[in-house]
């Protein structure tokens, strides 16, 4: 016992950084606290799993009716349910993810106040259930695949890396959200605001081809475009990424850094202001 | 000896403003920070600094045990929170060896929709505890606390007990080198306290380092061999247990009399004024034994609260309680009068019960559900009169006996 050695705790001093070492040893506490949210939400639900399908399924059916059939808008020439799943389901996994991260300071500050743990480890805990609610997506996903006879190409082996990728980007933003929820809890109904903007500012219902070609790095400025023309490549062999995507990924690993910064720069503070 | 905690200057402020961290500060600087808040715009000129923490230098011993003792928002919850890492000091440094348990509250992040068994390896998770050592001891923590057949039960169905035991079962398995307690032997019935002292000496005895903060002095002194007074952030005296709690008994509360508090306006119930004297009048301060006492207390109530409730207790010098006398005992139980908002003065009457000697008087205001005010030894009770060379009892009840001479057929059957 004696050759443990010493744990400090003094003032910070310049710029923190978040102690990744630190977290990996708290592994255990993560996965609890997603095991926690996934068994919270579906215990006395009497359709458990099949909510996560509600969600991209009515957007899927609202999209269809409005865009596809009344405005007629085009699909990269792949039939548009599918299209407008694929966009739904990733659109759907950012977006939750992001939501939760942004909360997850504010939903566990019984235990921000009352121990010590690697505070990352609550933003990233409240990501990953939402890997769930993909999982159970996928199905009907990979169903309407197979009946319009639309299988992905070799490509779909980078499935998991465009996951990734929305998880990275939802962490990233959330990060950065949930640092300021915790000063200012009406941080939420910016957050509602912006994710409703967002989702049309995004390819989800209709093609980023709509924007002008000369344009469309512009609109990758927006990573979820770039993100969700990726998903649309791997699962249904749109066109390849390009530039756009590129832009996308780059926007993406700069608000992942941000995120950081903001989340470590304010970390050290959280159990006084929450 | 190695140390196994080592403080230096350590000083923590609260900036006005940021929202503060524990309860406890609140409490003390609660009303006067709550209206400098609401003037907003002055805020930023006259950074009026809360210091919860000033100046305060201590080493631990490994394998010492040491108690906290001070008054409420003196600034202890908040020094074990800088020792646990939970918040950073402003200046000065803490350093911790080895493991660090921090129990400043049993059932951390418990969920209700989860059972037992799933609420065990959460807490676990969450006080540090490897999967594999909660697996490992959880026939130990299910035996500790006694729910047996409950394991696989939503703990939303517990009654209240249940879910304390079970959370303080886990808290109570806790293996780490240094252990911060604050105040957990609050909770259960008087046979689930002592397990739970117990628990606590077997600690101390295999070497870890133990940190506990209590109001109950009597464990303190029991469990620890030396104690730590903070007074308003500063430590006022650190030594042998004995003397330090005597020093703090003796100046930290204040004789019978009225006396009156800070209140807070953010929570719906404050306790304004208490006052404490002989039922027939006389000199505040010397309150004979075998008159009745009145305990009366001011408060106002800011909103409706359905159920509210409040208590006085007493109880001696070492923690022991001997009364805990509740408004709705004797009011009907439906509608208190105190839930409707405004002021009101509540006085309740003790008969001459208690022995000779010094008692502290408690006061509890709140519903079934939540303590919105809990003043710790507000005042002081002293009696005087005799004891009529019969020391050893604690109540005196001076039942009405009757001596009467007894039926002649009684005493003709005696041989």
């Amino acid at each position: 016992m004696s050759t443990a050695t010493w744990v400090e705790n003094r003032p910070t001093a310049g710029r923190r950084a978040l102690d990744w070492r630190e977290l990996w040893r708290y592994r255990e506490l993560v996965a609890f606290l997603a095991l926690r949210d996934v068994r919270v939400r579906y215990k006395q639900a009497a359709f458990g799993m099949l909510w996560a399908l509600v969600q991209p399924l009515a957007g899927l059916l609202v999209f269809t009716v409005v865009f596809d059939r009344l405005a007629g808008v085009p699909s990269d020439g792949v039939p548009y349910p599918l299209f407008a799943l694929v966009g739904m389901t990733f659109w759907t996994l950012f977006s939750g993810g992001l939501n939760a991260a942004t909360a997850s300071l504010v939903a566990n500050s019984a235990l921000v106040t009352k121990v010590y743990f690697p505070r990352v480890a609550a933003p990233l805990a409240s990501v990953l259930p939402r890997l769930v609610d993909l999982a159970v997506t996928l199905v009907p996903l990979a169903v309407l695949l197979v009946v319009t006879g639309t299988l992905p190409g070799p490509q779909v082996v980078l499935l998991p890396l465009v996951v990734l990728w929305a998880v990275a980007l939802a962490f990233g933003v959330g990060l950065a959200l949930a640092t300021v929820q915790v000063r200012f809890r009406d941080a939420h109904h910016a957050l509602t605001l912006l994710v409703q903007l967002w989702l049309y500012a995004s390819p989800v219902a209709y093609p980023s081809s709509l924007v002008p070609a000369e344009w469309r790095w512009a609109y990758a400025l927006n990573p979820v475009a770039g993100l969700l023309d990726a998903a649309r490549w791997v699962l249904l062999g749109t066109r390849p990424p390009g530039l756009p995507v590129l832009v996308s990924l780059a926007v993406t690993a700069g608000l992942l850094v941000l995120g950081v910064r903001v989340f470590a720069a304010g970390e050290r503070r959280f159990a006084d202001v929450i | 000896m190695t140390n196994a905690i080592e403080v230096e200057g350590l000083g923590k402020r609260y900036r006005l403003g940021e929202g503060l961290a524990s309860g406890t500060v609140r409490d003390a600087v609660g009303g006067a920070v709550g209206r400098l808040l609401r003037r907003g715009r002055a805020e930023r000129e006259s950074p009026a600094d809360v210091w919860a923490l000033r100046d305060v230098d201590l080493q631990v011993p490994q394998g010492a045990s040491l108690g906290i003792v001070g008054r409420n928002g003196a600034g202890k919850s908040t020094l074990l929170k800088v020792l646990s890492r939970i918040t950073e000091p402003t200046v000065g440094v803490s350093r911790t060896r080895g493991a660090v348990g921090s129990l400043l509250e049993v059932g951390t992040g418990f969920h209700p929709e989860l059972t037992g068994r799933e609420n065990v390896f959460l807490n676990g998770a969450v006080l540090g505890m490897p999967r594999s050592v909660v697996a490992a001891r959880l026939d130990d923590i299910v035996d500790f606390s006694g729910i047996g057949r409950f394991l696989d039960t939503p703990v939303k169905r517990y009654s209240s007990g249940m879910y304390l035991r079970l959370a303080f079962a886990v808290a109570a398995h806790v293996d780490a080198d240094v252990l911060l307690v604050d105040e957990v032997l609050a909770v259960g019935d008087a046979e689930f306290q002592r397990r739970c002292l117990g628990r606590m000496e077997d600690l101390g005895r295999s070497g870890r380092t133990v940190v506990f903060i209590s109001h109950n002095l009597d464990a303190v002194t029991r469990l620890c061999s030396t104690a730590l007074w903070l007074d308003a952030g500063r430590v006022r005296a650190v030594g042998r247990t004995a003397d330090v709690v005597d020093d703090y008994l003796r100046e930290a509360t204040p004789d019978a009399g009225r006396r009156t508090f800070v209140e807070d306006p953010d929570s719906p119930v404050s306790l304004l004024a208490l006052d404490v004297r002989e039922a027939a009048g006389g000199s505040a301060g010397r309150l004979r034994r075998e008159e009745p006492v009145v305990v009366e207390a001011d408060l106002v109530v800011r909103e409706r609260v359905p159920g509210l409730d409040l208590a006085v207790s007493v109880e001696t010098l070492n923690g022991v309680r001997l009364l805990d006398e509740a408004l709705t005992d004797t009011t009907s139980g439906a509608a208190t009068p105190i839930t409707v908002p405004g002021r009101h003065r509540v006085s309740l009457t003790l008969p001459p019960l208690l022995m000779p000697g010094e008692y502290l008087v408690n006061v509890w205001i709140g519903t079934t559900y939540e303590t919105l005010v809990w003043e710790h030894s507000a005042a002081r009770l002293r009696l005087e009169g005799s004891s009529q060379a019969r020391p050893d009892r604690l109540l005196a009840a001076q039942g009405s006996w009757a001596v009467t001479a007894s039926s002649a057929s009684a005493a003709g059957a005696l041989p």
